[in-house]
């Protein structure tokens, strides 16, 4: 996989990523626009399908909302890439479909707004230089969920 | 050995013992969705293909987030969860006249010692107060819980705050949590459970230990917990006819983490933007205030109404900052009239509203508009938390936002 990286800071928290306000909603298209407003109202206009959300610790603390990852999925992120993730969001991420890629010192490796290659089964990411990184490989019954779209339609295809 | 997480895990799941680490299947005793996160549950549990609920006697659906329905969206949010309840049949609906989840739980009886509760909402760790493990979930974990009744989980590793120390005049429960995550950071015990004991804690209340617990997710943990004791005991035979059992952790258990707090010097502490773990003494804080919010389930309980109305009582608020008064509960309104408190607010200059979360996740009530700062009694502070991403939300005490409000800035009570 092949994207732009949009890069973010520490702690990014769920209002950051979807604000209470628009909970009223639960579809990924109106979701969407509105996906890290409080930092860049203009997210969901530059952030292209494809494209990757690094960041530093504990990203997704605070709230239960899955609204947060039903944003991220409706802009089109590939992946978010981060030091460390908090724990509903991590699993709320998963259960939506979107990849969240552990991989410790990638806020030092990648720039906002660089290209970066992804490559999931390796487990590796590559920025503009060449430079790369590990990160923590996903089991493969998550991949499976994830390839499939999350963990509903995972499910409604076993059945 | 075990923590009394993973006694209670090892009994949702039908083992004799589950170390931190394992993944297990656990049986849900109690499943919470709201009037915001319930919509999502309920369409992901149509997706899903499922018909009928696991046992509609296990599910709580309170509205709390946007009550009274502010606009038409939400509206339909509401007729969304009405509908379920009544083809599921779901036993304990709480319609818009009922307050904040997290108080009507245990003050309705839903909540016991040794229980599993999840609820679709991440302050769900609140009820591990009364000795129960009780964490939040995503709306798509909700739906699985509502058609098989059982969700997986890791067994979570411990970090137990042994705390002591006599706490000063004007320092409550809040100061002691809001100091921890200052110190332990705001992933300090992510997808740990976090315990609260210590003789500090065995002479706090029940609601004051709720404090603790409900914003144990602000450091990251899965959930907040304190050992049931005779005070545990006396709230829930009082409030449930459900039966309970008591765990506790064994000291000797290699996945505890012990931390010794001693708060017999600390001052009253405030949350500063935009982080919860940002924390500083109020005495190094000046800030004018434009609004104040007392409420919420961390601190719109009976006993914070009293803590803010002991210091507003005879007073007036200041002329160029609006205060919010939100009790938690019906109950907790009830007794607030009863006791004169909500004549206190009202004469003081204050709003006081119908039970629900009001301003404290900006979608509602009290929302406040860029360059604004907002003293809040609840748990976040995120930049947008309470409305503009350019507004500012400082959390604090009731004492603490109460002699705040008459200053118009923020003060420690005297």
């Amino acid at each position: 996989m092949k994207g732009t990286a949009w890069k973010f800071g520490n702690d990014i928290d769920t209002d950051i990523i979807v604000p209470g306000r628009y909970l009223i909603y639960t579809d990924e298209e109106r979701l969407s626009k509105h996906c890290m407003e409080g930092l860049d109202a203009d997210f969901h206009k530059k952030c292209k399908k494809g494209d990757f959300i690094v960041a530093g610790k504990n990203f997704g603390c605070g709230s239960s909302r899955e609204h947060a990852p039903i944003a991220l999925k409706g802009v089109g992120v590939a992946a978010v890439i981060a030091e460390s993730f908090a724990r509903i969001f991590y699993r709320n991420a998963t259960n939506v479909g979107v990849p969240l890629l552990e991989a410790p010192g990638i806020t030092g490796l990648v720039e906002d707004g660089e290209e970066i290659e992804v490559d999931m089964e390796k487990g590796i990411i590559t920025n503009n230089n060449g430079d790369s990184i590990e990160f923590k490989k996903l089991p493969p019954f998550m991949l499976e969920i994830l390839e499939q779209g999350g963990l509903i339609e995972y499910l409604k295809n076993k059945r | 050995m075990p923590t009394m997480s993973e006694k209670i895990l090892a009994k949702a799941s039908g083992k004799d013992e589950v170390e931190a680490g394992d993944i297990v299947i656990a049986n849900i005793d109690v499943a919470m969705t709201h009037d915001l996160t319930g919509p999502l549950s309920v369409e992901s549990f149509e997706k899903i293909g499922a018909e009928k609920v696991w046992d509609p006697s296990k599910i709580v659906i309170p509205f709390d987030h946007q009550v009274p329905a502010d606009s038409i969206d939400s509206a339909n949010n509401h007729l969304i969860m009405r509908r379920f309840v009544k083809q599921q049949g779901i036993e304990n609906f709480y319609d818009v006249n009922a307050g904040v989840c997290h108080q009507i739980l245990p003050e309705l009886g839903h909540v016991v010692p040794g229980e599993v509760i999840v609820g679709a909402d991440s302050h769900t760790c609140t009820h591990g107060a009364l000795g129960a493990f009780a964490t939040g979930i995503g709306s798509t974990d909700m739906a699985m819980v509502f058609a098989e009744g059982n969700l997986w989980f890791k067994v979570p590793e411990t970090n137990r705050f042994e705390i002591t120390g006599k706490l000063k005049e004007n320092v409550y429960a809040k100061d002691v949590i809001l100091h921890i995550i200052g110190s332990i950071g705001a992933d300090g015990s992510t997808y740990k459970a976090c315990e609260f004991a210590g003789k500090t804690v065995s002479d706090m209340s029940v609601s004051d230990r709720m404090v603790l617990c409900n914003m144990a997710i602000e450091m990251g943990g899965k959930t907040g917990l304190v050992e049931p004791d005779r005070k545990t005991i006396e709230y829930v035979e009082s409030r449930s006819s459900k039966p309970y059992n008591v765990y506790k952790t064994d000291l000797d258990s290699p996945s505890l983490n012990i931390i010794d707090i001693d708060v017999s010097d600390l001052e009253p502490q405030v949350a500063c933007p935009h982080h919860v773990d940002n924390v500083k003494p109020v005495s190094e804080v000046d800030k004018q205030i434009d609004q104040v919010f007392i409420g919420s389930c961390t601190n719109g309980r009976l006993s914070d109404l009293r803590d803010a109305a002991k210091i507003l009582k005879g007073k007036k608020i200041a002329k160029d900052t609006r205060m919010l008064v939100i009790p938690a509960s019906k109950e907790v309104y009830s007794k607030a009239l009863d006791e004169g408190l909500i004549r206190i607010f009202v004469d003081a200059g204050a709003l006081v509203s119908a039970p629900c979360c009001g301003p404290c996740l900006g979608g509602h009530t009290g929302i406040i508009g860029p360059g604004e700062v907002s003293l809040s009694t609840s748990n976040r502070n995120f930049k947008g938390r309470q409305g503009s991403p350019d507004g500012e939300v400082y959390l604090s005490s009731a004492a603490v936002a109460a002699a705040s409000a008459i200053e118009g800035r923020i003060v420690a009570p005297e």
